[in-house]
């Protein structure tokens, strides 16, 4: 049990340090959160500033516990969080360099990391959410006839994905698709590639019940995808499916527990000023949050620790009960930062308003919390599968 | 950073585990609360096997191991639900003469209350004679197997973190017995032709014990390390609730068999309920964190 640095990732932290307390004063302003093409940019812009410094692989290129430091003093500084580039930082990007070939990883992973490029993740379905393997768009080959080489020819794909977030300002989508109706659910799946701009695709937005439009339903018609732009192997899509969830679930909502115990210092420093920490029962509710955002932190570490004595670089099964537990904490957070505004947290310009009706997807996205809870108890505890 | 536990301390507390399966199983439990009284010849094993000069320095005849590795040993205790005043008189070895090896039995003030008084040989932090100023009164102890005394008048016992954080260690043991004896059941006990542990109602209720208990152990994990004051109180929170929560929804995955003084699980939530209210409750951690939130 050591909860201390090495000496070399305390010198990466201070040098990490010093570079953000110069590099923060010199970004430009943040965008309005509902405007998506002014976030796109801002997003990439800061992507671009910390590739330039060197510390654009981080995500993927570094151990764990540098990850973790990584996330802990960005959001300790108040740096810009990864934002729209979410999914290709986060699982698009470290899915390929998990599985990708040289040539894949080359095409794909030195745009996302300069900041160029945009990733969204179209797996979900109108007919196919929790169930994901249920999933029915098809994708037919065309063009490997006799005589083309295995990876020759097209995909045809067409159907439908919906809840696909920031793919209005994608510019390119990690798809599900099936390849083969014919056996079970879970072995005709491919993992493919696809760019946004492929004729045959529509984008239409769908609004979050936060007035947004970060989230869209995407018609596929007759799109065409090179084989070239497979994941893995044809109809092994499913494993390469976990592979990437694990990551949405292993690592992506780090650098939020630390900008979680930020928005509660500053609770309760309204509290003070407004009059409402003189009532116990919510300077206790603020006391038990103080209490769980420093556990989930440790939990992190845990977990941070296993990933790393593991060496698989593929963050396992502790990801599911970190996320079941951060995200009650989460909602129940801006429930609180409610209670401290009081009136106020009924008008949509305060942030933590529209925090509070952002943190509702939680429990919905990457996962249900119904379904992850599954998960620990089927894999974890080893209760049978059942209904 | 290694947050995970070193193969020395797995191998602490893989013999602490081995010791108490010998000298105090299931049956051994069942056999005390029977006839519950402190049994003096465990209280010296525990002594020898350094259970009480675990943190005690080498020179003055201790381990010379530190809160960490108490914290694994407590949590074993807390597995077995083993009786007894363990954190007084693992805190009073090295003041007490004989509390180190077991034997001498110390017991302490905590608020208004004080455990297992009658068979206790001395109270920490009082007059070496047996009883303290103001008379205390024996009470009806909801838990068969901590007898309590009560002290009616204002403590004087001063908040103690190391007592804290031992307390808190006995419920994450006890949070991951019951998450255990859950688990088990549910894959055991059959209805509608099928294990009830099939049953998504029941796995939510498993997942959910699971969650409390690593939650409430990396945080216990973390205050053993840093003995920073807020983490302290972080644990006792959690593990409290991990704890008494783990019993509650262990006794619901039993059904009726749960509700029967022949199971154990109400062993677990009484003494959950005990300890809740020692050392720190969950009134004064909250109220210590939420200060804790105005410190920069
Ligand atoms: C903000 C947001 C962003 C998202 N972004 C993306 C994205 O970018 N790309 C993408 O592909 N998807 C995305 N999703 C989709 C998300 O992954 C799904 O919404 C989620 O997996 C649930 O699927 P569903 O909406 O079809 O609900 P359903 O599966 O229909 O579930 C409805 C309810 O039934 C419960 N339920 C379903 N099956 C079971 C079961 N077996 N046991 C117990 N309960 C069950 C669920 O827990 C839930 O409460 C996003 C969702 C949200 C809210």
């Amino acid at each position: 049990m050591n909860l201390g640095y090495t000496a070399e990732e305390e010198r990466f932290r201070q040098e990490l340090r010093t570079w953000l307390a110069k590099t923060l004063p010199t970004l430009p302003p943040k965008p309005n959160p509902l405007d998506w093409p002014a976030r796109r940019a801002y997003d990439l812009g800061w992507q671009r500033t910390l590739y330039d410094a060197g510390y654009g692989e981080l995500h993927w290129g570094a151990t764990p516990t540098q990850h973790l430091i990584f996330l802990e003093e960005t959001e300790r500084a108040g740096a810009p969080y990864v934002g729209a580039n979410f999914v290709g930082l986060l699982h698009a990007g470290p899915t390929i360099a998990a599985e990708g070939t040289p040539e894949q990883r080359q095409r794909w992973l030195p745009p996302i990391l300069r900041g160029e490029e945009v990733w969204c993740q179209g797996f979900s379905e109108p007919e196919a959410g929790s169930d994901l393997a249920a999933l029915r768009t098809r994708a037919v080959r065309d063009g490997a006839g006799a005589g083309a080489g295995a990876g020759a020819g097209d995909y045809i794909v067409t159907g439908t994905k919906i809840w696909t977030s920031h793919a209005e300002v994608a510019d390119w989508c990690e798809l599900l698709v099936r390849t083969d109706p014919t056996v079970p659910k879970h072995r005709g799946i491919t993992w493919l590639a696809m760019p946004m701009d492929a004729p045959g695709v529509t984008i239409r937005p769908l609004r979050t019940l936060a007035g947004s439009t970060e989230f869209a339903e995407l018609l596929l018609d007759e799109v065409r995808i090179p084989v070239s732009h497979r994941i893995g192997e044809e109809n092994d899509g499913w494993r390469v499916t976990m592979v990437t969830l694990s990551f949405e679930r292993g690592t992506a909502f780090v650098g939020e527990v630390i900008a979680c115990q930020r928005v509660l210092r500053e609770l309760a420093e309204t509290a003070r000023r407004n009059g409402r920490w003189d009532d116990a029962v919510l300077r206790r509710r603020l006391g038990r949050l103080h209490a769980e955002f420093r556990a989930l932190w440790r939990l992190t570490q845990w977990n941070v620790s296993e990933a790393e004595a593991a060496e698989r670089g593929v963050p396992g099964v502790g990801g599911s009960v970190f996320k079941l537990r951060y995200s009650h904490a989460r909602q129940d957070l801006y429930d609180t930062a409610a209670a401290v505004l009081g009136p106020e947290s009924l008008d949509l310009s305060h942030a933590w308003t529209l925090d509070r009706l952002s943190s509702l997807s939680y429990t919905i996205a990457a996962g249900t919390s119904q379904i992850q809870q599954n998960i620990v108890a089927e894999r974890i505890l080893g209760l049978p599968k059942g209904r | 950073m290694d947050f995970r536990l070193t193969d020395d301390q797995r191998a602490l507390q893989a013999g602490m585990r081995d010791l108490l399966a010998a000298r105090f199983d299931r049956e051994r439990l069942r056999a005390t609360v029977r006839n519950p009284a402190l049994d003096r010849a465990l209280w010296r094993a525990l002594g020898d096997a350094g259970f009480f000069a675990l943190r005690l320095p080498e020179s003055e005849g201790g381990v010379g191991l530190g809160l960490p590795e108490a914290v694994l040993l407590f949590e074993e205790a807390g597995r077995a639900l083993l009786p007894g005043p363990l954190v007084a008189t693992h805190l009073a070895a090295g003041s007490v003469p004989g509390a180190a090896s077991g034997d001498t039995v110390v017991t302490a003030r905590d608020g208004e209350l004080i455990e297992w008084l009658t068979d206790a040989d001395h109270i920490l932090g009082e007059a070496p004679e047996p009883t303290p100023a103001p008379t205390p009164t024996p009470i009806r102890s909801i838990d068969p197997l901590t007898p309590l005394h009560r002290v009616r008048s204002r403590p004087t016992t001063t908040p103690c973190p190391g007592a804290a954080l031992l307390t808190a260690a006995q419920q994450l043991g006890s949070a991951g017995r019951t998450l255990d004896m859950a688990v088990s059941h549910a894959r055991t006990r059959e209805q509608f032709g099928q294990p009830i542990g099939a049953f998504q109602a029941v796995k939510h209720l498993c997942a959910q014990l699971l969650v409390r208990t690593e939650t409430a152990r990396t945080a216990v994990y973390a205050a053993a390390v840093t003995e920073d004051p807020l983490d302290l109180a972080t644990a006792k929170l959690l593990a409290d609730e991990a704890a008494v929560n783990n019993a509650r929804d262990c006794l619901q995955v039993h059904g009726g068999m749960g509700f029967t003084w022949e199971a154990d699980v109400h062993l677990h939530l009484k003494r959950a309920w005990v300890r809740a209210q020692q050392w720190q409750t969950a009134a004064e951690a909250e109220e210590a964190l939420a200060t804790g939130l105005g410190q920069p």
